[in-house]
This record gives C-alpha cells, structure tokens and sequence, in this order.
C-alpha cells in the first residue's frame, strides 16, 4: 500500500528584542549563567510582568508578512505545568485569543507552488535552560533565558513530505530574518521546530494518530527526522501495529526518534486568563504603520530581480535568500554593474572566499561598487577575465581597489599585438612536434598553445588577439 | 464527584493519604456547588470578562533595566552552586 505524510510544525522563534517579554533583563545570548534574571523573570511573589511593545510589534510583524488576520484582541493566559526550568510554575503564553490567526505562506518544490496555511501565531515567554552533563546525581538551571520572548507559529498539517517541510522552515527563517524579528539559528536554538506526524492510506481523508517529534535541533535535520520518523510509522501499520499518540525524541547521533515515556501522561495544563497582564487591543492605524515599514519580502524581491535585472530564477533565488545579500547585489549593480556578471562573482567567487572564513555577507569587507569597478577595468578590456580572478582575491583580502591592484602588480592586459606575437613565435619554436601535430589536424592542441603563452605573459594577454594571432601563425 | 482529588494532587505534586482524600473531595466540591449558585444569574447581556481592570494595552518600552545580583538570585533557591541552581537530576 502508498502511504502519505501529513506533518505540521510548530515552530518557536526567539525575538530579537533587546529585554525580556515582561521585564528589563538583557535577552543577550551566552551571558556567564543567572546574571540576567530579576524578581519578574524568576517567579518572586508579588512582582508584575508589563508586556515589552516591541514584542507585541514583533509579532504583529510576522503575522502580516505571512497573511495572518491580526486580532484587534488578544490576551495572554497561563500555562501550568511543574518543570526546573519553569520558576514560576506556569508559563506566560496565549491560548484561546492569539494575536495572529489564519495566515499562510507559499513554499516552492519541485518546480510547484504550494501554500502553507499557518494556523495561528501567538507570543510567549521561554523557559530557562538545563544542563544535564557533569553533574552526577543533579542537573543544573540557568535562567538567563526564562522570559525571553518567543512567537510560536503553528502551520496547517498542509505538509506532505519531509521536502516541503524542510522548503517550509527556509521560507520562514528567511522571512524572520528579512524582518529583523529572529535570528534563525537553530544551532543556538533561537529558532526551534517540533513536528506532528501522521501517516495515512493514499486517498484516505481521515487522518491518523500523530507523534510528535521534538528536539530537531539542526536545520540539516528537519528532513532526516521526518524521513526516519515516517519510515517508523510506516514499518509499524505494515506489521499490524498501531500508532501511539507520544512525543518522540530526535537522537541526531543515532539518527533515530524514540518515544519520551516520562511525557507520556496527558497533559493538562489547566490554562486560564493571566490575571496579572491587561489584555491588548491593537488598533488599526498602528497595524497600518508596521505594514507600511515592512520591508519588500523575500517572494516579491525575486519575482523583481527577475524582471528588473532578467536574472535566471536559480540566482535570484540564491541572491534573495538574505536581505544582505540581496542589498550587496542591488549595490553593486547601482554603482554600474551589469547584473548577470554580479551575480556570478558573488554566487562564485565571493561565496567561495566568504565560505571559507565562515563569513557572512553582512561581514564582508568588500564594498559592492568594488565589484562594479573591476567589472568596468574587464569591460574596457585593461584587465583580462583570468587575472580579474587574482585581482578579485586580492581586493578582498586586502580591501584596495582594483585600479591601485592593477598598477601596483602592473597586472594590465596586454592588448599590443607586437608583444603577444613576439610571445607566440617563441611558444611556437619551442614546441615543432605540437604545431605539426596542430598542422595535421589535432585542433584541440590550440588551447595547450593559449596555456603556453598566457604562462609567458603570465596571464596578461589580451585572449581575443592572442587566439587570433594564433590560428594566423599555425594555418 | 465533579472533582477527582487524586488527579488535582497529581498535577500539583502533593501526596494526599486515603483519609485526606475523603475529607478533601467533599470540601472541594462544595465550594463548585457554592460557585454554581452565579449560573442562576441571567448573563445574557454581559460580555466574557477576563480581567477585573477595564484597562488594556499596558506597556513597557524595549529598554533594559536592571537586573539583580546573582548571589542574590540563588538565595532563595533550597540548593545551589556558585553559579546555577541545583536539583535532581533531570534526564534518568
């Protein structure tokens, strides 16, 4: 029998505000432990949580740039539930009045677009952490990160293979990012994604018993995690078996998912108004200036980039997955450079040298016009393609322009015709057996002819008037 | 019984004995019965209310404060070390 996936994530973003969701600790990251807590964030009695705006902003944010409807009321509620990592006993979340609902985001897999409905998107504080190495019989809580600020943004189970669910988790990220709300780093877990997975018949409408999947702490593991959690379930109907409703954890070492038995027993978490925080009513002027600020979103920049530039879809794509990228590119063609030949250099060259120092865009020394510059020197013809290469590595190690690197290697394209001949004639002396082997017909020894020469001048000939000169000398 | 005292217990990690539980179910669910006493009331007209205060939207600016001394963040814990809180052990 064909089996299908149904999968929805439930995806948790940290916020990118500078203090926590109801107080003035530092929501900084790796901060020596519990230096970042105060009477609100640790639960002592008789203190206020006030709600941080720009959380709330945050959230209003990401709902409009995935289609949400933002609710004109919304409240927070408590969730109770004991755990070290939870000082107060409940947690600060939103339940039946979320601030944004019914939205959907569109994902792009093999070649089709697909939507993604997003069910709702609600605000919450995080818990602190635990750390279970080295302590023998205890664990350890650091609570620096109870109170930081989180969206949690629930999907439709619209997801059908691991493919559209890792697709999905890119698109979000980058437009988390392009926002400015989160930072999408799953390794520090400032963007966590727990998985409901169900398998059912092809053709069958009903759906079947979920797991749920947690600890996908990677974002190489979305698709890993889902694959072997629905081979499971597949494995376990065909041998007769039935699907348990659990939670399952990720073991990326294993590459497993096991069931987590201690969380077995059904929750109840008596959720119930927050009595300490007023509910929040978001007017519709407010909401139209957070709309007006968004930036142009990922979707909208690359259908623009192909019609603005006539990129191919593959570069726009590449050159959009990051504002800095796509802000480096638009640079670089403002200060004169052609987009095709742009976008080459920085998926080719400049992806390469930026990889290799684990650099992102944003950290690049090389200035945009840069590039348009050397450009211009290949255009005019002062430097040739292949030395543009070395001139290219030493811009951006070095941060000159490419000008003060041509004179001061004196790396100018020789372009005069007595000069490269006179370099032809000896290449040619000193090879007979290739030129008669040429002469006879063998015309792919052309190209050995072209490395000879373009050594002796290393690498500054002109190559349309070395090939040119070439064929003469050797027809 | 609307309330089972064993289930609540549980889930605020109290021990209840036997004699407890018999003299506690009682309790508990007179004061539901007691509360029942407002769904006589005709609320027809009278929107949900979660909040006693008529205010709403009660902010802060994104703006560090202070926060507190370590040391004296752990004072109050029952266990800990110079730098975390300390409990049992977590993961078996």
């Amino acid at each position: 029998m064909k089996y299908e996936a149904v999968i929805g994530l439930e995806v948790h973003a940290q916020m990118l505000t500078e203090t926590k969701i109801f107080c003035g600790c530092s929501t900084k990251f790796g901060s020596e432990p519990n230096t970042q807590t105060c009477p609100i964030c640790i639960g002592m009695p008789g203190v206020l949580p006030v709600l941080n705006k720009k959380a709330l902003e945050f959230a209003i944010r990401t709902g409009l740039a995935t289609n949400c409807k933002i609710s004109n009321y919304s409240r927070f509620a408590r969730k109770n539930y004991f755990y070290p990592d939870l000082p107060k006993g409940y947690q600060i979340s939103q339940y039946e009045l979320p601030i944004c609902e019914h939205g959907f985001l569109e994902i792009v897999v093999d070649g089709e677009v697909k939507k993604i409905g997003i069910t709702r998107i609600h605000m919450e504080e995080d818990a602190g952490k635990n750390i279970h190495e080295g302590g023998g019989n205890y664990s350890f809580v650091d609570l620096n990160r109870t109170g930081v600020p989180l969206m949690e943004i629930v999907s439709e189970p619209d997801i059908r293979s691991p493919k559209e669910a890792a697709e999905y988790m890119k698109k979000l990220r980058t437009i988390l990012r392009y926002l400015g709300v989160c930072d999408g780093n799953m390794e520090q877990g400032s963007l966590r994604c727990d998985a409901n997975v169900s398998i059912r018949p092809v053709g069958q409408k009903e759906l079947g018993t979920r797991a749920e999947v947690k600890n996908i702490n990677s974002f190489k593991f979305v698709e890993k995690a889902l694959e072997y959690e629905i081979k499971r379930q597949i494995k376990v109907i065909e041998e007769g078996g039935k699907i348990i409703q659990e939670t399952r954890l990720w073991d990326s070492d294993r590459g497993i998912t096991e069931s987590m038995r201690s969380k077995e027993e059904a929750h109840d978490y008596r959720y119930f108004p927050e009595p300490d925080l007023v509910p929040m009513t978001v007017e519709q002027k407010w909401i139209d200036e957070i709309k007006s600020s968004l930036p142009e979103l990922p979707d909208v920049k690359r259908e623009r980039f192909v019609a603005e530039f006539g990129l191919p879809e593959y570069d726009a794509d590449l050159l959009t997955s990051e504002k800095s990228i796509a802000n480096w590119f638009e640079g670089a063609v403002k200060a004169g450079g052609q987009a095709k030949a742009v976008s080459n250099w920085m998926m080719g060259e400049l992806m390469k040298l930026l990889n290799e120092e684990n650099k992102t865009f944003e950290e690049c020394a090389l200035k945009p016009a840069q590039l348009a510059e050397m450009l211009s020197l290949m255009d005019k013809g002062t430097i040739s393609g292949k030395i543009a290469k070395t001139i290219f590595e030493e811009m951006y190690k070095t941060g000159k322009d490419a000008d003060v690197i041509v004179k001061e290697k004196g790396l100018v394209q020789v372009s005069d015709e007595g000069a490269i001949e006179k370099a032809v004639d000896e290449i040619i002396a000193k090879n007979p057996k290739e030129v008669e082997r040429y002469k006879s017909g063998d015309e792919k020894l052309l190209g050995f002819f072209v490395g000879q020469v373009m050594k002796a001048m290393k690498g500054k000939a002109n190559p349309q008037i070395l090939n040119e000169i070439l064929k003469k000398k050797l027809s | 019984m609307k309330i089972s005292v064993e289930h609540i217990a549980k889930l605020a990690r109290l021990s209840v004995s036997e004699e407890e539980k018999e003299l506690f179910g009682p309790q508990l669910n007179g004061i539901l019965s007691y509360m029942e006493k407002l769904d006589e009331l005709n609320t027809k007209d009278v929107g949900p209310t979660s909040h006693v205060l008529s205010l709403s939207n009660v902010m802060r600016d994104d703006m560090p404060g202070n926060s507190i001394p370590r040391e004296d963040a752990l004072l109050n814990a029952p266990d800990h070390t110079d730098k975390f809180y300390r409990v049992p052990k977590i993961i078996e």
